[in-house]
């Protein structure tokens, strides 16, 4: 049985650890915010770059002279599996979903004999990846000091991939984000960016290209890269924010809980320890 | 007054205008153009230049570098990698840019210096504009 005293310390403390969940709780929800104006804000470009790559990829696709990039090296021995996750934890299980798939699916792709090379953004993937699949790291991409995922990053991100890929370094690459579906829930996804994959075309309007379509699509590829690899930065910054909230949320709660039981032992004890001293005066003065 | 079509210039990270234009100035790669309501459905890359919108409100310039414009014939989209209004268009903001350029110039492979050396270019060639 604690005495009273621990057990007034200990209320005390959850009460300033609720404090602390709390504040973020609403420190992630103000962020979260500001993350989903900027994928709202940047869903426009992606589409039209979805859908002008499709367009194009339906007319070309079938040629020769089609670029590596969609066509592929015609091989799919070497897999990049990209890992997108935070930087920091404290948010449920945000990263460890995305490990998690990634890591299914580079045991699967080492199953069928594939050689896996994994580059990790955010050191929170890197941190459990370590263990079982760290002799694949190729790379790490560390955004710990950007406080608002630009542009300029995914291009950095997709300049590097793409170097790696004209080296030859992999035939396939994979993003793994998560994608944001509300605040309690965001869906871990595994997305091929090279090859790329353009979806059915949705446009029937005839264009005219200048220059060539080919040269279009040669131009357009490595931009449809860094804006996939943009979007699933931003989606993963919402999806963060989104699980790290609701983590926070549920932190809070279980605090309140943990203090109201606590006070409720704490009152107990306060009322025996009366009690018993009571009974002692009271058959202290019956026995003169 | 002539017919007006629908621009739209596009950021990856926002929409950066969307107005009624009676003309819009593309600095294609090909060579610059000039679309108008009914032109014929375009897709053209763009280089470093002058991107132009003149409408009922008056005249809007963007400094773009890179990317592609849609073009239909009732609505012109301009995919900009980073377009620029022309009044932040300062001397230090194109030296930054050329910087870059020139970075990648000095990483680019053999085979695709020539391209790289074209934006610096480009580039040169706008700080020209952009002064006066």
């Amino acid at each position: 049985m604690p005495s009273l005293k621990d057990l007034k310390n200990r209320i005390g403390s959850v009460k300033n650890t609720r404090k602390i969940t709390k504040a973020m709780q609403m420190v992630a929800a103000a962020k979260l915010r500001r993350a989903q104006d900027a994928a709202e804000a940047a869903r426009p470009y992606a589409e039209r770059m979805n859908s002008v790559i499709a367009g194009l990829a339906s007319s070309v696709g079938g040629s020769d002279g089609a670029p590596r990039l969609l066509a592929g090296t015609g091989d799919d021995r070497v897999h990049l599996l990209v890992v997108m996750t935070a930087e920091r934890g404290l948010c449920g299980g945000f990263n460890s979903t995305i490990v998690r798939l990634a890591r299914a699916h580079a045991n699967q792709l080492l199953a069928h004999g594939k050689v896996v090379k994994i580059l990790t953004v955010g050191k929170k993937g890197r941190e459990q990846l370590r263990r079982d699949l760290g002799d694949k790291f190729v790379g790490h991409v560390d955004l710990a000091e950007v406080k608002r995922v630009g542009y300029a990053n995914a291009q950095d991100i997709a300049r590097d991939i793409l170097s790696r890929f004209e080296g030859g370094e992999f035939d396939v690459a994979t993003i793994f984000f998560n994608r944001f579906q509300s605040v309690i829930s965001q869906i871990p996804t595994a997305q091929q960016i090279i090859p790329a994959q353009p979806g059915e075309a949705t446009t029937t309007a005839l264009y005219d290209y200048e220059p060539g379509e080919e040269a279009i699509l040669a131009d357009l590829l490595p931009r449809g890269v860094a804006t996939q690899i943009f979007t699933a930065l931003l989606e993963n910054g919402a999806s963060e924010q989104g699980a790290r909230m609701s983590a926070m949320d549920n932190a809070t709660r279980n605090a309140g809980d943990m203090i109201n039981k606590l006070t409720i032992q704490y009152n107990r004890s306060r009322q025996a320890a009366i009690t018993k001293e009571l009974i002692e005066i009271i058959s202290g003065a019956e026995a003169l | 007054m002539a017919n007006t079509l629908q621009f739209d210039l596009v950021s990856p990270e926002r929409k950066l205008a969307s107005v009624q234009a009676t003309e819009v100035q593309i600095p294609g790669t090909d060579g610059d153009m000039t679309a108008m309501e009914g032109h014929a459905a375009t897709i053209t890359t763009l280089r470093p230049g002058i991107l132009k919108v003149i409408g009922p409100q008056g005249t809007q310039a963007f400094a773009v570098t890179g990317g592609f414009a849609e073009i239909g014939a009732s609505a012109v989209t301009v995919l900009a990698e980073r377009a620029i209004p022309t009044e932040e268009l300062t001397g230090a903001v194109v030296d930054d840019l050329v910087a870059e350029a020139r970075s990648l110039v000095a990483k680019a492979p053999a085979d695709q210096k020539d391209a790289a050396e074209k934006l610096v270019n480009d580039l040169l060639a706008l700080r020209g504009t952009g002064h006066h």
